[in-house]
């Protein structure tokens, strides 16, 4: 059973999660009105917001420690803040600071954190096989570390995806896959692309066991992923889990989402995970109030976040030749020379490189 | 069947200018209209009309049989692509990214590429890859690559990269008509996307009739005896800019657009190259073992004694990096072209 403290740290991260992304939104669209063009303003190029996605990040990432890996996708922001990534250099990084996360050069669906083990890919299940790699390595390390795989329904189709499940299945690999399902593959529902409507089935052709979660209730999340999460860590092998989301933003800022109907938009806003989640702590005798201050707690958060990234450097010109090699070959420039030393010196990013 | 007027000038007078986007859907649906063989498959190509204006339109004309949105899976519809294009079909299949080529590599580099040549002729594979490429609007390493010399380095499919309109709607009808595999790479910075503003120069006087741009023909888009600038897709806008201001300074650059990639008409550049005697490559993907070193290559092969001096603009082989001050500095602009041109012109 979830405990009432277990209950409202996850509401902790899920209201963190919300107010993080509507304030990106505002962020965002800083110099892209009253037309709106992608490569102008303080964030430039694809925002994809995870409004309405945070139970899943929040109910998986619960039962995970430091040294668990995490592979999201281009969708990452709630499973980053969930997974304990640093919000403030995660910020930077979107703002394409140099203090960013990744020194400005992976941006929003790029993001890396080797502090909490939590990396990224914009490609669609391209971030499934490095999960069973991470996953590979607790196995032979001896160690009771877990990976957890994020993606979204429509990724379920990709070829990374499949082979990923039945090399962890063969092995026995301490891997969880996490389905996010909201509907729809940017503009593609389900049912066009994908012949099961239920993603958990895919786990029966690997002989592995597959839940689907139909509510994005974050306690039902919790409970599935606490057993996945223990299998794995007790070398039972990989689980794949499914739950259902909403989109809340459309695929990206800026997708208009002319092709979705108006009802599903409206249902999709309806159904408040969030709000489902304070339901259940008020009848855990949580009061108002309590959750007053956990929202504020978490605004007061995004909001530090959000000011520090704002005031970080731009990163000089220079640095784009920087970590192409973790160990630059004496002569790697090919720019006529003009390349700048790139051996790493220690530098106020605090990076570990 | 109408073919390309060789006066460029002529053929886009016209009162009708068009976006490079409604340019390319225009010739793919008289394609569709011709040929009921003609099919397109991709992502988002069916309500959404194609993530940068592909498809615009398509899938209320022709319906969901021939304007098919397709699972994420690269391999099995580009793979299936080849299939139906083995069985005589001409389908157009479009990768959302080029970036994302990655995941269906072995479909392209050794089924699409090479059956034709495998099967000793006996089998053709007429489809069209549209590909969306190229940076500038911050998407990082991932999502704005161009990965010209990617697809040109391997033998057997041909490499289409129009920088106008006029172009885009003739080259193609081409691609559509061709016989073997062509690699369509549209750079999303020039086809007019309200959300992602092209310069001035891709939107053109387009024809409304059909009409063809043979492959392996470049376009002198601007003529001049200085200094001979070779360059494709994004580029040519940025070339023809700084050969503007050049122009004021006395320096007269000669622009070339490539157009196509394979087959490369080598022939225009050396003529040029002749007549100057200075050359200067620009391209938007990686510097290292690909397009600017084998255009350099073919003029030392071709024309060694007239060059005096050579230089080349491209991604400075780094990948794609995400913060604006960062991909500004790996992506040469207006001012680095002019100089380059200036730097060879001394």
């Amino acid at each position: 059973m979830v405990s009432v403290t277990d209950l409202q740290t996850m509401y902790e991260q899920m209201v963190t999660a919300r107010h993080y992304e509507e304030r990106l939104v505002d962020e965002y669209l800083v110099g892209k009105q009253p037309a709106f063009d992608i490569s102008a303003g303080p964030i430039p190029g694809e925002l994809h917001l995870a409004a309405g996605h945070e139970a899943s990040g929040a109910g998986v990432c619960m039962h995970l420690r430091d040294d668990d890996t995490v592979t999201a996708p281009h969708r990452p922001h709630h499973i980053a803040i969930a997974k304990g990534v640093d919000l403030k250099r995660m910020t930077a990084e979107i703002f394409g600071r140099k203090t960013g996360l990744c020194r400005g050069k992976g941006g929003h669906m790029h993001l890396f954190d080797p502090d909490v083990n939590f990396a990224c890919s914009g490609i669609i299940a391209q971030g499934c096989p490095p999960a069973v790699g991470a996953a590979m390595a607790a196995k032979k390390r001896n160690t009771d570390s877990v990976a957890v795989a994020f993606l979204g329904e429509g990724a379920i189709d990709q070829g990374g995806f499949l082979e990923s499940l039945n090399l962890a299945a063969v092995h026995d690999l301490p891997v969880v896959f996490v389905v996010e399902d909201n509907d729809w593959a940017i503009s593609m529902p389900k049912d066009r692309v994908t012949d099961v409507q239920n993603g958990a089935q895919r786990a029966a052709g690997f002989d592995l066991p597959g839940v689907r979660i139909d509510s994005d209730d974050a306690t039902a999340v919790y409970e599935a992923a606490g057993e996945a999460v223990m299998r794995a860590r007790d070398g039972n092998g990989p689980t794949l889990i499914e739950v259902q989301v909403h989109r809340r933003m459309g695929h990206f800022m800026g997708d208009a989402e002319a092709y979705r109907p108006e009802a599903d938009i409206d249902r999709a806003k309806q159904r408040d995970s969030i709000e489902r989640l304070a339901e259940d702590l008020r009848s855990h005798g949580v009061t108002d109030d309590e959750l007053d201050e956990i929202r504020e707690r978490a605004h007061e958060r995004v909001e530090e976040a959000i000011s520090w990234a704002k005031e970080q450097p731009e990163p000089d010109p220079e640095e784009a030749y920087e970590n192409v090699f973790t160990n630059p070959p004496a002569q790697a420039a090919t720019d006529g020379g003009s390349a700048t030393d790139a051996s790493g010196d220690a530098d106020e990013t605090g990076g570990d490189n | 069947m109408a073919t390309e007027s060789r006066d460029y000038t002529e053929a886009t007078e016209t009162d009708r200018e068009l976006t490079m986007s409604r340019a390319m859907v225009e010739a793919i649906a008289w394609e569709m209209r011709e040929n009921e063989e003609v099919f397109y498959m991709g992502e988002d190509v069916a309500d959404y009309g194609g993530i940068f204006s592909s498809t615009t339109g398509l899938l209320d004309e022709f319906g969901r049989d021939r304007v098919m949105d397709v699972p994420i899976s690269e391999t099995a519809y580009l793979g299936a692509a080849v299939g139906a294009a083995q069985a005589g079909m001409r389908p157009i299949a479009e990768l959302m990214f080029v970036d994302f080529f990655g995941v269906a590599m072995d479909q392209l580099y050794n089924n699409m590429a090479k059956n034709t040549y495998m099967s000793g002729g006996s089998f053709s594979v007429p489809m069209v890859l549209t590909t969306a490429v190229g940076g500038t609007y911050n998407d990082a390493g991932q999502h704005s690559q161009t990965l010209y010399g990617t697809f040109a380095h391997l033998p057997g499919m041909k490499v289409v990269v129009p920088s106008t309109a006029y172009d885009a709607k003739g080259l193609m009808h081409s691609a559509i008509r061709d016989d073997d595999p062509v690699v369509y790479m549209f750079h999303k910075r020039l086809m007019g996307l309200g959300w992602m503003p092209s310069p001035s120069g891709p939107k053109t006087g387009v024809p409304k009739d059909d009409y063809t741009i043979p492959f392996g023909e470049a376009d002198v888009k601007r003529p001049g005896d200085d200094v001979t600038v070779v360059t494709l897709g994004l580029h040519v806008h940025r070339a023809m800019e700084a050969a503007e201001q050049l122009d004021d300074d006395g320096i007269d650059a000669e622009v070339i657009d490539l157009r196509t990639l394979v087959p490369l008409d080598t022939e225009t550049v050396l003529d040029s190259v002749r007549k100057t005697g200075k050359l200067l490559v620009v391209d938007e993907d990686y510097q290292s073992f690909g397009v600017t070193g084998e255009i350099i290559a073919r003029a030392a092969e071709g024309a060694l004694d007239d060059l005096s001096a050579v230089k080349r603009l491209a991604i400075p082989d780094v990948p794609i990096p995400y913060a604006r001050s960062l991909e500004d500095e790996v992506n040469p602009g207006t001012e680095d072209i002019a100089a380059a041109v200036r730097e060879l012109h001394e």
